[in-house]
Formats: C-alpha cells, structure tokens, sequence
C-alpha cells in the first residue's frame, strides 16, 4: 500500500475507525512527568478506574527539579509535593519512575531515547508539547494536555481526528557552524509559528539524512513552534546505530526482526502530501531570534527588523510590542546585542552532542565579566558521559556553572530564572514573554552561538570563531 | 464533563496575535496539584505589576469589561506549552468561550475536555466583533454551539465550523474516557495483535 510514513504509523495504530467520530489510536508508550500528572492521577481515583498498562508507562521528575545539589533537601515546598505526589501515584498504580537520585533521571524526552525507550513504529504521547522530539525516530508522538493523559492512563488509547501532512524536504549540506537548530529557527521563520498548525511534519531531504540522531531530535523537537501536531524522521542505519545496545531497545534476535520491520517505515515514493515546503541548506546561516516568538527570527548577520516593515498590520502590532518588551530598536546589528545570561540545557539542545559542540568553542576562553553562563546537562547520562570526556572541566574552567540534569531555565519552574530586564542567550525553544522570568529577555540560538556569546558578551558569528 | 449549549456574555477584546500559554498561566502556578483555583494567576504577567498591583493599562483590569465571559483575540491563541492550566485558569476565571481567526492544537483540545468552546471565525469578524466590544458599552454576544452560530442582536451574526463529534460530546457533556471504555472488546483485540507482533 501507497502511503506516507505517517499514514503507515497511524494505520498501524488504529483500534476503531467509526465513520462519525474521531479515531481510536493506541498509544504504546505513554511519558509522565511531576507537572501535568497529578490532575489526571486524580481523576482516575474519582472515577476508581486503573492504568490500563503500567508497563507501558514511565515516568520522570524534571520540569520543577532543582539543578543544584541533590543530596539538599528541595527547598520550594509546593515544587516538593507535586514530585512527592507523582512518587506516590507511580507507586499506587505500579507504574516505573526515574526519580531525582537515579542514575537514569533527566528531561522527559532526552531519557525516552536515551535508555532506548523510543523505538521507530511507536505511537508516544506525553503531557509536554516537545513530545514531538521523538519523531526523530520514526515514531508519531505528540503531546497531549491532562485530560488526555488520564485517558490514555485509564485506556492506552486516545481519539483523534486525523491530522494533515506537510512535507519538509530540506536539500544540500549545512556550513559549517549552522546547526539543525538554526535549520529549525529557519524553518519557523519562513513558515510562521502557525504554518504547520494542523498538520504533521515529515522532514526529508539529504540534509536531513545527514544529521545525527541528536540534531534529528532538535529539529523535531522545535515542530510544535511551528504550530505541528508532530514532525518525523524516517529510521534509517543513524537511526538503528543509536538505538543499538540500549537499554530497553529490542536484543539478539528480536532486534533484527524490529530492524527489519523498522526499514519498512518510510514514505513511498509516490505518496501524497497537503503541503509541502522546499529549503535549500547550503544557504542558511546562524540564526538569533529577535522577539518575544520563535518566528521573531533573523540570520546572526542581520539586524532587528523594523516593524513598519511587516507584511500585517496586526505582524506590525506584534513586533512593537516584541521590540518593546525586547528593549530593542529596529536595525540594531545582532552581534551588537550584549548579553547578561547564558542557558545551555533543555529538550532541544542539552544532549552530549550539543555540549561537545559548546565545549570546542568556550575551551582556553573566559567568560566575559557581565555574563553569568550555566550548562544543564539532559540526563544525568548526558552529565557523566560529558565528565568522562572532561567537558565539565571544560566549562568550568572558562566560568561557566555546571548544573544536574533537568528542564531548568528553559522554562523557570525552579529557581534557575532571568531577573526582569535581564537578556538571555538559550539553547531552548521559546522566547515567550516572561518564559525563562518575569522581565526576562530570551534569545534562541544553537549551543555553538550561546557557548560564543558567553565569551565575548554579544552575540557572535560563530562562522568567524577562533578555536584555540 | 461540562456541558456547553449556548450562551450569552458580555466580550472582552485582547487584541493580541499569538497569546501563547505561557502568558495565560505562567509557570509558576503550575506546581499546585489540584485542577481548581486557576483564574487569580490567570494573565498574571499582564493583569499585575510586578509589585503586585492590578496593572489598570490592562484589558481586563479596566471596570468595563469586569464580569466578561466571551474573550476575543488575535490568531493562534493558546500557542506553546500543552498545560491545560490554561483552559482551567480562564475556565475558572469565567470564561465560557474564546473567539478568535485560529487556536493552537493542544489548546483547543484541552478547551473542548473543558467545556470551554474554542470558537474560530475569519480575521474580519473577529476585528468586527473587537470593535463593537470597544466601542459598545456591556457588548454581549450570544454563542450557540447548537446552531454553530454566534450573534449580537445587533446585527451582528457569524456561523462557525466546529467537529460533528466535538460538538456532540460538548453538548451532552460527554465523558470521553467512558465512551473509549465501552470499547473494551475492540482495545483487548488490539492489544493481542500488537503482542503477537511485538513478541
């Protein structure tokens, strides 16, 4: 049968298909962290339902997890008992946590992949938008709100209307120093924060092919900023050498037959989808977004765009009111643009690669004198990996502040935030109003362009970097 | 679930693109555990100063608007972060529905779980209908999901697509984990074939 990957993924998950009502899909990996549980655990209580399938269902602590020294007591007592309460409902209803002193504990979807959870073929779900990380697999996997998450607790299925397809088909290789970040913020740019709404992205092309398994999860990772339900990878041999060996992927012999099933997953050559969008790599460069929205967006060689330029008058409306929470004047130079803080962490960019990445530009460099710099490592696997290859030594050497595993500053629930008015250069996904602290102002960028802005105190082309 | 049918409510305009969740709930209420008592951090960047006074510059803080329970914005509202601390804080806050050009997936979702009706019409009736709401004093509009239409009495009226299941869950006030039980058999069916597969 003639299909996308998508379609493949979804036929292949189908419980009942009724004429007049959305899909029932059955969800074979459900991810659960401490911030968008509890309410569903509750419900479940009230209505004396179970979890359908404890065995399909792993939970975390990272969202409200401090990054500083584990063996203290958490200090924020409301932060404490929402991780108390995922301890005692994962407890209650048998289902295997990650908790805050394991070895395995770290960002919802760094640990998925990393322990080999993530498997191509899989439907996976989780009460966290950056579910769609996971698509870099080969898998369709969204994130779902909390009633959708005591639902597919109590059920292992959720309906859903079948969503449309857009192709990306992304051609010719990245330069060096543009990262498939960069190719996500270029992405967004060009299609809007809502270009994708409705839809479910596949990423192709030879670029595509070309990235690691972690710059594959960092493009689909960014997919919800552009509106998506979710965005995929076709599992190809990048994808089978990373999940080789891990802990949870199939062994001996189970392992070739999923790989063969596997090689299988992929969009026939003359399968239809509603939109698709054509980008040309070679051209990109280093991207900084600008404003207070991921498609607030320009090149690291640009400037603040000027609003009275904008295509709308309700796009002109928004850049005012970006530029003026941003304290930014239209046509100032990018890399004139000094920096206070430096993030470098989240579910899209806190994975070893990433840090390597950073690590070959800060080292034999300090950091600049106004800038507070702090790394925040995926996993707790992320943070040993990395201090066995001497990177935290790296880092610490040249100023920065090495944290444990969490989601930090991208999002602030813990005590990792901006002060008001101070400007962030992150590794992480949205430049929100006040998402990284009240007054706080975020600029997105790759880990190469966060690592150089903490050195020189600005934003920088990483292009021209002096490695030492 | 809650039931929505019709309803009639006085409008407050947030003239904003792009109001993502963030802004309707920040993180830091999102630590409580209970799916009630949302609506005081609703908007609370934009509705307090940071010394913690109302903020009059704000839409909502001003005395006209006080009691609304229809809100209207720009496009692509409910963008971001999946909480559906969004959809309980401007439920619990007294919001019945949101009208506006288009919702981000999730939002809209987990509005519907809700019942708060997330209500999409073209960019021109929702600049119509912020305009009246400026310009008229206690604007009201009725929202009639029966009928998928939205009117003023005023000569204002404007029909609305929404999903034919949504739509009848919101009405009856469906439980939809119940209705995903009753398919039990069809669930048991598929779970042999996928272990049969999977080993």
């Amino acid at each position: 049968m003639s299909g996308t990957l998508f379609e493949k993924l979804w036929d292949s998950h189908v419980v009942r298909e009724p004429a007049d009502r959305p899909t029932l899909l059955y969800i074979d990996l459900h991810l659960v962290h401490e911030v968008t549980s509890p309410q569903a655990f509750e419900g479940l209580r009230v209505a004396n339902r179970r979890v359908r399938r404890p065995d399909l269902t792993v939970a975390t602590v990272d969202h409200n997890v401090p990054t500083t020294d584990r063996s203290l007591p958490i200090a924020d007592p409301i932060g404490a008992k929402q991780i108390n309460t995922l301890r005692q409902n994962c407890q209650d209803f048998g289902i295997q946590l990650f908790d805050i002193d394991s070895a395995e504990q770290g960002i919802v979807h760094v640990i998925g992949p990393e322990l080999g959870l993530t498997q191509p073929g899989m439907t996976i779900v989780c009460g966290d938008s950056h579910t769609s990380t996971h698509g870099a697999f080969g898998t369709l996997a969204f994130g779902i709100g909390t009633s959708e998450v005591e639902h597919v607790l109590a059920t292992q299925c959720l309906p859903q209307n079948k969503p449309r397809t857009m192709l990306i088909d992304v051609r010719g290789e990245l330069p060096e120093g543009v990262t498939a970040k960069d190719l996500a913020l270029g992405i967004i740019g060009r299609i809007g924060t809502d270009g994708a709404t409705g839809h479910v992205i596949e990423y192709a092309g030879d670029t595509v092919r070309k990235l690691s398994m972690e710059g594959r999860m960092t493009l689909c990772n960014m997919s919800i900023e552009a509106g998506a339900r979710a965005g995929m990878i076709a599992p190809d041999e990048t994808t089978f050498a990373y999940l080789r060996g891990r802990r949870f992927a199939p062994q001996a012999n189970a392992w070739n037959e999923a790989q063969d099933h596997w090689k299988t997953l992929r969009t026939d050559s003359d399968a239809h989808f509603d939109h698709t969008v054509q980008l040309d790599a070679s051209t990109l460069e280093p991207h900084v977004t600008w404003g207070t929205s991921p498609g607030m967006v320009v090149p690291v060689t640009g400037c603040v765009p000027d609003p009275a330029a904008a295509k709308s008058e309700s796009d002109r409306r928004a850049s005012e009111r970006a530029l003026e929470y941003m304290a930014l004047t239209p046509r100032t130079r990018i890399q004139d643009i000094q920096i206070d803080r430096v993030f470098i962490g989240s579910c899209t960019n806190a994975r070893i690669e990433d840090l390597r990445a950073a690590a070959r530009i800060v080292k034999g460099y300090q950091t600049n004198s106004s800038v507070n710099a702090m790394v925040v490592p995926g996993s707790q696997a992320v943070k040993r990996a990395a201090e066995s290859e001497g990177l935290d030594r790296i880092f610490r050497d040249s100023g920065f502040e090495w944290r444990e595993a969490g989601c930090s500053m991208c999002l602030g629930m813990n005590a990792d935030i901006l002060r008001p008015g101070e400007r962030c250069a992150s590794t992480s996904n949205r430049n929100f109003e006040g998402r990284q602290g009240r007054g706080g102002r975020t600029h997105l960028v790759s880990p190469m362009m966060a690592a150089a802005a903490a050195i020189t105190g600005h934003f920088t082309d990483i292009r021209e970097w002096k490695f030492k | 679930m809650k039931s929505f049918r019709i309803h009639k409510g006085k409008v407050a305009p947030l003239d904003r693109a792009n109001v993502d969740t963030d802004q309707i709930i920040p993180k830091q209420f999102l630590k409580r555990i209970e799916r009630t008592g949302f609506g005081q951090f609703l908007f609370y960047d934009w509705r307090f100063l940071p010394n913690g006074e109302s903020d009059s510059s704000f839409v909502l803080n001003e005395p006209r608007y006080r009691g609304a329970s229809i809100l209207v914005a720009g496009k692509n509202f409910g963008c971001g972060s999946s909480r559906e601390h969004a959809p309980w804080a401007l439920a619990d806050y007294g919001f019945c529905a949101i009208i506006a050009p288009s919702f981000a997936d999730i939002f809209a979702n987990n509005c519907m779980k809700n019942g708060l009706l997330p209500v999409t019409l073209s960019e021109d009736e929702v600049s119509a209908i912020i305009e009246r709401a400026r310009s008229i004093d206690n604007y009201e509009l009725t929202v009639d999901l029966e009928r998928r239409l939205v009117a003023d009495g005023g000569g204002f009226s404007a029909s609305f697509a929404i999903d034919d299941f949504q739509r009848h869950c919101l009405l009856e006030g469906l439980d939809d984990i119940g209705l995903t039980l009753l398919h039990e058999t069809d669930i048991a069916a598929y779970e042999r074939k996928r272990s049969a597969r999977i080993g």
